[in-house]
């Protein structure tokens, strides 16, 4: 006996969810393939728990439908569903042991005691708690509480795997390392896994696919690349990565790009999709460099004064003046830094902009 | 959801057709013939008896029965169940009102449809098998039609905790109401309700312009406020003491707050009587010493002020010390940083901090003071209070329910005015300052000033307390208190004498009948008490439901329902068809199970949100239902609750006087109405041997349940402590 995994793909069809007059979830569709662990990204208050919620089934949709492999579960409840969750505050049971905490599931549905407890043992081994059955969760660390949070909900071999916000209660090197196990453990056994934070880089390090949301509405689905690379829009732009956000002009496009006049500057950006005219250009900290000089001997870049530098050991970070307004930038070079009250010619790097809608 | 509406259709039908439907010629639920006309079912007596009226409850029956069996049929199911359990459970109550002993209730429905041959008994177990039958299968139809997130299981409780609540608290009360305009003769008039309530013997203020009594109500409300103010500046001052001072014997005032709660009410006034009565040791002290006369002046306001006094002032203490306590030492901190002596200090923050607290004790005491019985009866005297004045409308030679019924409303509106009070203020201005993160410092010390006074007010009262428990305790072994002191065992062997006749053990001594009666009755409705408790606890906290607000409103309105209005109230609504109970233990056990549950509720409530909530939906998801959760994850954790919840009820029941005094028959008589009847003859001796030894009773029930439930914890965390803090008016 060992654990398997029964993933199965997860479907919204134009869900709500009212509370009242507030509507947590505006008529949100996506699709999350079976194997894949997918993220839901979205400042706080956006709507991302109620939506895992309502995969979980403890939470009923408004309108709309919930696909869970295929099958209509829209009016099932929790108790009914193959999916199991993995709780922000763990919600282990205090006057169980671990092991009991972990053969919960199995026991209350039916599979005799010894089965239970063998499988138990095997999912604690599966996160590194062999041995710790004995134990109550009061016992425990931290990590080591989240560990059988996770145990528990895999032993019952779920179709969906939920986690709400896992590492938000510890440290954050520890969150690191747990976010690498959970990975792994969702690539080895092949887990269909959402996934809530609101933590963008942790969205970037552990997703297939990310689903950003904002204000109760999906603002972008895509790879972790894609929405780094082609934001769609303003917000996503900022959130993921945060950008410099200055206004430009698409004047042209060919192939897959597009030429965007910022001043007399001419810059080429993948291709948004936008129609000629006003648009905003996102641009990343690290795609602007800065090189001293005079201003008057600027043919590919911008003047700029440098209002802040600060140095980081790793990398230089510099608050700009412009005439296009302030400018975040990340430097490599700190070598040779330019400092506060200096002038400079700002250029930037091919890669890190993007025009999205103004 | 079939099986189980499929196990209810069964029983409705089981008690429709197989069980008696009505109460066997006592009153008691039995399954012996029914009074009017032989034993039967409900099917047996409509066809063969003439009572036609119970037949059409068949009808709901078969349609439910045709649903649940016929597959074609399944998608009506739900709407069909909701529809045929509302009308049997309609069709129930309307025919069981309608017609009662002899033929039609009231005078204008044989006027509409003609005369009746036949009447009808109470309802019997049949009847109330069925009527739960209807009710379920209604709390299944519309958890099937998606309310409730469709569980059955939350609509069925909240169905039955409120048909509970209908038929225990708000029916007696509506008797009570009409009651109050009962015109003699069966009918209702708003006239004899106006006068009733007029009366000048409960309003008039001669007092005030001559030497003759006031009206009751007055003395009664000039009670309750005297009692209020002395008993929260007496808690006020113990709950300084305790919180705020090095004072070294703590322990001991924790002492003080236990006692309310294992001695029944009136036991002060027996203690205050060995004092101060005309045989009192004080009194006779006072004619040897100093020549003066003994006297009555004990009976009175006086007499009853101060035994409330020292009855109330440890529930006053209770909440003055959640009040002190709650007050971040921080805050205070803070201020003396800022620059402001001690005295400042407490004039400007401990005390506006303390304020709405210090109302709520008062209105506490206020509202326990109204509806207190047991010591207005033995020490009023001539002075008379609302509760002792509904008594003796009843059981005195007036027997006047209306009059009492009318006396009941104004006592009742009272006790809701300032139980509504209590909860505006308690909503809008209660300050938690204390945080669960950080340092909050250490409580800073009292003003000198202050610390005195309150040392000098707290401690002789104290003392005072504890002399007339020694008192109570020792008075039982005493010959004649007073007038012969020798020592004797006389009284207890007179309550507690054992012997040995022919037939082996015999149970000789007189109080051993009310004693059995009452512990019967304590252990019988104690589960009942802390089972309808916690789930109504479950209900508030755990289940979001359209009128959660209101529902919560009427579990806790019964809280403020004087006992004597419930005592008053259940004669008037359970002594006559369809609920016929009076004479019974049932009515001793439902009395107690409702009297008692609102501080089941609280005890769940505060134990219940102490549980984070994503311990249940943890469970949900691991495929566990609600019934599962609530006895795998949540039943558990709330053992702490479930046994304080037990041994109030139970310590309760075996203490309180107000709503039973009304309700004991020869038969079914308990500890508590005993021992006043002894006290009213005259018996003392034996009065007090009894309440001595209750008081040990209940303090050993509580130290022994107390040691059992400290030794339980979870994990390194200690269990919640749950202080049986409230106790019923
Ligand atoms: N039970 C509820 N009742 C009313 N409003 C709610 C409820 N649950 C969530 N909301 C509201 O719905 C919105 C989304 O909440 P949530 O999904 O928890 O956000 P988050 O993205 O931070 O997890 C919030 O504005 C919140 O106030
Ligand atoms: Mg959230």
């Amino acid at each position: 006996m060992s654990i398997a995994s029964k993933a199965a793909g997860v479907e919204f069809r134009n869900v709500s969810r009212r509370y009242g007059n507030t509507t947590a979830v505006d008529d949100v569709s996506f699709t999350i393939e079976a194997g894949n662990l997918v993220t839901l990204l979205g400042p706080s208050g956006c709507g991302k728990t109620t939506t895992l919620r309502m995969i979980a089934g403890l939470e009923m949709a408004s309108s709309g439908t919930i696909l869970i492999g295929g099958k209509d579960v829209t009016r099932l409840p929790a108790t009914d569903r193959n999916v199991t969750m993995v709780f922000q505050s763990y919600a282990l049971f205090p006057h169980m042991t671990v092991a009991d905490n972990v053969a919960y599931g199995l026991v209350v549905s039916g599979v005799r005691k010894r089965d239970a407890a063998a499988k138990a043992t095997e999912g604690l081994e599966l996160v590194g708690l062999g041995g710790y059955g004995q134990r109550l969760p009061s016992e425990l660390s931290g990590g080591q509480q989240q560990r059988v949070a996770v145990a528990r909900a895999l032993v019952l071999e779920p179709e969906v795997l939920l986690f709400d916000e896992p590492l938000s209660n510890l440290d954050a090197k520890l969150r690191r390392k747990m976010r690498d196990d959970i990975r792994e453990l969702q690539q080895k056994l092949g887990l269909t896994s959402v996934y809530v934070t609101h933590d963008q880089e942790e969205a970037l390090a552990v997703s297939d696919r990310i689903i950003v949301m904002n204000k109760s509405v999906i603002a972008q689905t895509g790879t972790p690349d894609e929405l780094y690379r082609r934001p769609k829009n303003r917000f996503v732009a900022d959130f993921i990565g945060g950008a410099n956000l200055i206004d430009g002009e698409l004047v042209g496009r060919s192939g897959g790009t597009a030429t965007v006049a910022l001043g007399r500057l001419t810059l080429s950006v993948p291709d948004p999709g936008l129609p000629a005219g006003e648009v905003l250009l996102a641009i990343r900290p690290n795609a602007i460099r800065l090189r001293t000089g005079s201003a008057d001997s600027a043919g590919d870049g911008i003047p700029v004064t440098v209002r802040k530098a600060t140095y980081l050991g790793s990398h230089m970070e510099y608050g700009l003046t412009s005439e296009f307004g302030d400018l975040f930038v990340v430097d490599p070079n700190v070598a040779s830094p330019v400092p506060a009250g200096a002038t400079a010619l700002a250029t930037f790097t091919g890669d890190g902009i993007a025009a999205v809608a103004r | 959801m079939r099986p189980r509406s499929a196990i209810w259709l069964a029983l409705g039908w089981v008690g429709f057709a197989l069980l008696p439907w009505f109460a066997g010629s006592g009153t008691q639920p039995a399954l012996a013939p029914p009074s009017p006309g032989p034993a039967g079912s409900a099917l047996i007596d409509g066809l063969t008896n003439g009572r036609w009226w119970l037949l059409p409850i068949a009808l709901p029956l078969l349609l439910a029965l045709a649903v649940t069996a016929l597959p074609g049929l399944r998608a009506r199911r739900p709407a069909v169940l909701l529809a045929s359990g509302a009308f049997g459970l309609a069709w129930i109550t309307v025919q069981g009102f309608a017609i009662g002993l002899d033929g039609w209730a009231s005078g204008w429905l044989g006027a509409l449809f003609g005369p009746l041959a036949l009447g009808q008994g109470g309802f019997g177990a049949g009847a109330a098998l069925t009527a739960l039958s209807f009710l379920f299968l209604m709390t299944n139809g519309f958890a099937g039609l998606g309310f409730m997130k469709g569980d059955r299981f939350t609509a069925g409780a909240i169905g039955l905790v409120l048909a509970a609540i209908a038929a225990f608290v708000f029916l007696p009360v509506g008797y009570v109401l009409s009651g109050a305009g009962d015109t003699g003769s069966g009918g209702f008039s708003a006239a004899a309700l106006g006068a009733r309530l007029a009366a000048p013997d409960i309003w008039r203020l001669s007092c005030l312009t001559e030497a003759k009594s006031c009206g009751v109500v007055w003395n009664s409300v000039f009670l309750a406020v005297m009692t209020g103010i002395a008993t929260t500046l007496l808690g006020l001052a113990f709950a300084l003491v305790a919180v705020r001072t090095g004072f070294r014997a703590k322990k001991l005032l924790r002492v003080l707050t236990v006692l309310p709660i294992i001695t029944p009410p009136f036991v002060i006034s027996l203690a205050v009587i060995l004092l101060f009565g005309r045989n009192g040791t004080v009194t006779l002290a006072m004619s040897d010493w100093f020549g003066l006369p003994a006297s009555r002046w004990i009976y009175g306001l006086p007499g009853v002020l101060l035994t409330q006094t020292l009855a109330f002032t440890p529930i006053s203490f209770l909440v003055m010390i959640g009040v002190v306590q709650g007050i971040g030492p921080s805050l205070e901190e803070a201020a003396q940083t800022l620059r402001a002596s001690r005295w400042i200090t407490f004039r400007t923050v401990t005390w506006p901090l303390m304020r709405p607290g210090v109302a709520n004790a008062f209105l506490i005491s206020f509202i326990e003071s109204l509806a207190d019985f047991g010591n207005p009866l033995i020490l009023g005297g001539n002075f008379e209070v609302l509760s002792t004045k509904i008594y003796f409308a009843v059981v005195g030679a007036q027997n006047d329910p209306g009059r009492a019924a009318a006396l009941g409303i104004i006592l009742l509106c009272l006790c809701l005015g300032a139980f509504w009070v209590q909860r505006q203020w308690l909503g809008k201005k209660s300050y938690a300052t204390v945080g669960g993160k950080g340092d909050n410092g250490i409580p800073s010390q009292l003003p000198r000033g202050i610390k005195i006074a309150a040392y000098a007010t707290a401690l002789p009262w104290a003392a005072f307390t504890f002399v007339l428990y020694g008192l109570i305790l020792f008075g039982g072994f005493t010959e004649n208190w007073g007038r012969n002191n020798s020592l004797t065992l006389r009284h207890y062997l007179a309550a507690f004498d054992l012997s040995w006749g022919p037939g082996g053990l015999i149970w000789s001594g007189r109080a051993w009948g009310s004693l059995f009666t009452t512990i019967e009755v304590a252990a019988l409705s104690a589960p009942l008490t802390a089972a309808v408790g916690l789930l109504t606890a479950y209900l508030l906290v755990r289940q979001s439901f359209k009128g959660r607000g209101a529902f919560e409103f009427l579990t806790m309105l019964s809280f403020a329902i004087p006992g004597t209005v419930i005592g008053i109230s259940y004669i008037l609504a359970f002594n006559q068809p369809p609920i016929e109970l009076t004479g019974t233990i049932t009515i001793l056990i439902i009395c107690f199970v409702f009297r008692n549950m609102p501080v089941s509720i609280r005890a769940g409530v505060a134990a219940m949100s102490q549980i984070d909530r994503s311990l249940d939906e943890c469970s949900l998801t691991l495929g566990a239902g609600s019934v599962q959760t609530i006895r795998r994850v949540i039943l558990p954790l709330l053992r702490p609750a479930i046994v304080a919840s037990l041994v109030y009820s139970f310590v309760r029941a075996i203490t309180s006087i107000s709503a039973v005094i009304f309700l004991v028959s020869p038969k079914y008589e308990l500890a508590t109405a005993y021992i006043v009847g002894r006290v009213e003859q005259g018996d003392f001796g034996l009065a007090i041997a009894y309440s001595s030894a209750l008081i040990v009773l209940m303090s050993v029930v509580i130290a022994l349940i107390q040691f059992a439930v400290g030794e339980r914890r979870i994990g390194r965390r200690a269990a919640t402590p749950v202080t049986l803090q409230e106790k019923p008016v």
